[in-house]
């Protein structure tokens, strides 16, 4: 690689690899991201270019493994260039039959196209499909067609001219104030004006500033910080390089979760060829601006997303947050000036820099400027990433986009937020998803997690593992988490095992009020949110729980008994073989019963019945 | 792996001997062992001239860190949102009753560790659990039960 002198040299680059890739005929994408990887996605790869290797013909067409297109319900996916033939659910055996007829020849395989439940169609176009026409995306765009680990297809495709821009001529002024202008706000949670936390820091006095890109992704149930690392790095380091110039910043972290290894690999590979290239270090493209970047993993601790957390984590301490009163801007990570921001947010910059702030503020509502990306999972049909607008309706994201609950099952509830947020009811489902409308509703938008839950969800039990998620991720440092979040965890486990005493419920929202007030950081102040939230709307459900020892969604296991209809029985005898405790009794090809002593409601009789014949009463 | 401090000591040297390298170094010693060995805990607080109580506490702070030896497979099986709805807990429960592992348990012949995490990132794939660089989508008790029945035939094969 040959390093960038000047910004000009960087559009010969671009020039030269535009040039140079005229020569592909066809490329063929593949999802890398963390659904189709687990999926089996990366043995594709291997088998495509090894057809390409035997017919001699790897000069005309090119495989690359991209990161996340979304769609992860329906991965592994395979997306065909330049005619963007989207197909599904690929596997090993499907290659050659691709190879021959979409590849080498222009023909589709009509077996792996995706079909329009609705009208029984079968679409061929990736943009054509409901899932992705009905979304805004933008920073989410290039995640699926980013060859991940390669800096030349980034630069191709229009990557760091966000960067050229502001170095051929723009002040850390103007940036801050095109930034102010987008109305970017904070994507890990908080929500804060980006633009006005940027002039703060730079405004502060102090030689070494530090920008830190916060991809601690602990919201169980939200992975778009992976996909976009994963995906597309340079994005987000473009975007922390401006950031960088913008605030007077001279070095740069990127704290990683250590449960993203390919997050991780994907972004120190990425810095390395920024360096290689010049666009970090020093005299970035030629300039006098300098500035180098490194990734820290973390080590499994919730509360290092919290930003003081994370710095004192970075410093070698306990990941222990500190007080708000001194903000980071001004004493952050070594006692000096630090931005930290999330890694959306980062994404975000290189596409206001290009395509000026007030594009950016024409897009979502009044005070939410922009797209968000949700990570919709849980009880969808089509699970995966999804960017829109803010404001758009739940409805749209819950039905036309995520296609409904599967098995006719009805909706009961999204929760957003993570453990640090609460639960959007059925009657809500229309309430337009921005930062306030949101936190009307008593939940928040966090990173973006919308795990949606079904009529067979309960929703004490959901408390309950929010709970029990808190107390293990409590850092201890203030009492009202440390202790408050266990009393409550013990009461509504005391719910769910039918101890609970009238009055637990009050209670309860005794705790919640007394640790939202007194609890030192962001997320013990937060911390009761998922049980205040589902008391709300779901009162009866703990009602049911504690005056009638009864589980409407029948999940709390002490609550249930399981039964075997006389009916349905045949007396087949393969529950009485699989179950581990002995419960089920029954003579041969007569009817069953079980032993509610001894039965520790497993459900692997349920799960062999060939009869449906047991049941949860 | 056998211990040895030279090991360590390379460790250390990649990072630089700096407070800020701490986790770090402490996440490839405890990747390179499977468990932070007491020894490495000393050897890191001296080389960083910090002082044992403040290494340990990080050790015992973070998740990912073990003081005690783990299995040659460490199963991990995945409590985040998405899969605790999409029956997590049954997994879990049905390894417990096969394995005769709580979470944070190892067999007696180091043959296996049984851990929670609280989320991979694979949500759309839930329930998931992660063995080593593989993750397993859609996991039911059965499958899961499956899956230990091929890994323990696999170490029956190894030794």
């Amino acid at each position: 690689m040959k390093r960038l002198n000047s910004i000009q040299d960087l559009d010969v680059l671009r020039q030269q690899i535009l040039e140079e890739r005229k020569s592909v005929r066809k490329r063929i994408r593949i999802c890398g991201g963390p659904g189709c990887h687990s999926g089996g996605g990366e043995r594709l790869i291997g088998a495509f270019q090894k057809l390409l290797d035997e017919k001699g013909v790897a000069s005309e067409y090119m495989v690359t493994q991209t990161g996340c297109h979304g769609f992860c319900a329906r991965g592994p996916i395979v997306v065909i260039e330049p005619a963007n033939i989207f197909y599904e659910r690929v596997g090993l055996d499907h290659v050659p039959e691709i190879f021959e007829r979409s590849v080498i020849g222009d023909d589709l395989v009509d077996d792996l196209l995706f079909v329009n439940e609705e009208t029984g169609e079968k679409v061929v176009k990736e943009k054509d499909i409901p899932f992705y026409a009905h979304q805004e995306r933008i920073i989410f765009n290039d995640t699926g067609l980013n060859w991940s680990t390669e800096i030349d297809d980034y630069i191709a495709r229009g990557g760091y001219s966000a960067l050229a821009k502001i170095l051929s001529g723009m002040k850390p002024e103007e940036v801050i104030e095109e930034v102010k202008i987008a109305g970017l706000r904070g994507r890990g949670g908080g929500g804060f004006p980006t633009g006005v936390k940027w002039e703060s820091c730079r405004k502060s006095h102090g030689e070494m500033k530090y920008v830190i890109c916060n991809a601690d992704e602990g919201d169980p149930g939200a992975y778009m910080d992976r996909a976009l690392l994963e995906g597309t790095p340079h994005q987000v380091i473009e975007g922390m390089i401006i950031g960088a110039y913008a605030i007077g910043a001279r070095e740069g972290y990127l704290y990683c979760r250590y449960e993203y290894p390919l997050a991780v690999k994907h972004a120190n590979r990425a810095l390395d060829q920024a360096r290689e290239y010049g666009l970090l270090g020093e005299n970035i493209l030629g300039t006098d601006f300098c500035l180098d970047m490194y990734v820290n993993r973390g080590a499994g601790a919730f509360i290092c997303g919290e930003s003081t957390a994370l710095m004192a984590s970075l410093e070698g301490k306990l990941g222990e947050p500190r007080g708000k009163h001194i903000h980071t801007v001004e004493k952050g990570l070594w006692n000096r000036p630090s931005n930290l921001n999330n890694v959306e947010s980062w994404a975000s910059i290189p596409l206001i820099v290009n395509q000026g702030g007030k594009w950016f503020a024409s897009i979502g509502t009044e005070r939410s400027k922009g797209t968000k990306i949700f990570s919709v999972v849980g009880k969808i049909n089509n699970t995966g990433l999804v960017e829109v607008a803010m404001g758009t309706p739940l409805r749209k994201i819950v039905y036309d986009i995520g296609g409904g609950i599967p098995g006719g099952k009805r909706f009961k509830a999204v929760q957003t937020g993570g453990p640090s947020g609460g639960c959007v009811p059925e009657e809500l489902i229309d309430l337009a998803v921005d930062f306030e409308q949101l936190k009307k509703a008593g939940s928040m938008m966090g990173s973006g997690g919308m795990i949606v839950m079904d009529e067979d969800t309960c929703m004490v039990d959901v408390a309950r593992y929010f709970l029990n998620f808190l107390v293990q991720e409590s850092c201890g440092k203030c009492v009202p988490c440390r202790v408050g979040v266990k009393r409550m965890h013990e009461i509504v486990t005391s719910m769910c095992e039918g101890k609970a005493e009238p009055g637990d419920i009050e209670q309860l929202q005794e705790l919640c009020s007394t640790i939202q007030e007194a609890a030192l950081c962001g997320l013990g102040k937060s911390a009761p949110n998922p049980v205040a939230s589902t008391l709300r709307y779901f009162r009866d459900e703990y009602d049911a729980h504690v005056l009638e020892k009864r589980c409407p969604a029948k999940v709390c296991k002490p609550l249930l008994t399981y039964e075997i209809d006389t009916e349905k029985c045949t007396g087949c005898g393969l529950c009485r073989l699989r179950c581990p405790e002995g419960a089920v009794i029954g003579a041969k090809k007569e009817c069953h019963c079980i032993d509610e002593e001894l039965c520790v409601r497993c459900g692997i009789c349920i799960e062999n019945c060939k009869f449906g014949a047991i049941y949860i009463e | 792996m056998d211990f040895s401090l030279q090991d360590v000591d390379a460790i250390i040297d990649q990072w630089g001997p700096k407070p800020a390298s701490l986790l770090q170094i402490m996440l490839d010693i405890n990747h390179r062992y499977n468990y932070l060995p007491k020894e490495s805990i000393e050897r890191v607080a001296d080389r960083l001239h910090m002082p044992i109580s403040q290494v340990f506490g990080v050790a015992n702070f973070f998740k990912v860190f073990s003081l005690t030896p783990r299995g040659r497979v460490i199963m991990h099986v995945c409590t985040g949102t998405a899969c605790h709805v999409k029956g997590g807990p049954k997994i879990i429960e049905r390894l417990e009753q096969e394995a005769n592992l709580k979470p944070g348990e190892t067999t007696e012949d180091l043959f296996m560790t049984l851990e929670t995490v609280n989320c991979v990132g694979a949500c759309a794939s839930a329930p998931v659990v992660v063995v080593g660089d593989t993750t397993h989508s859609e996991v039911t008790a059965n499958k899961v039960s499956k899956l230990l029945k091929e890994l323990k035939e696999q170490e029956a094969q190894r030794s």
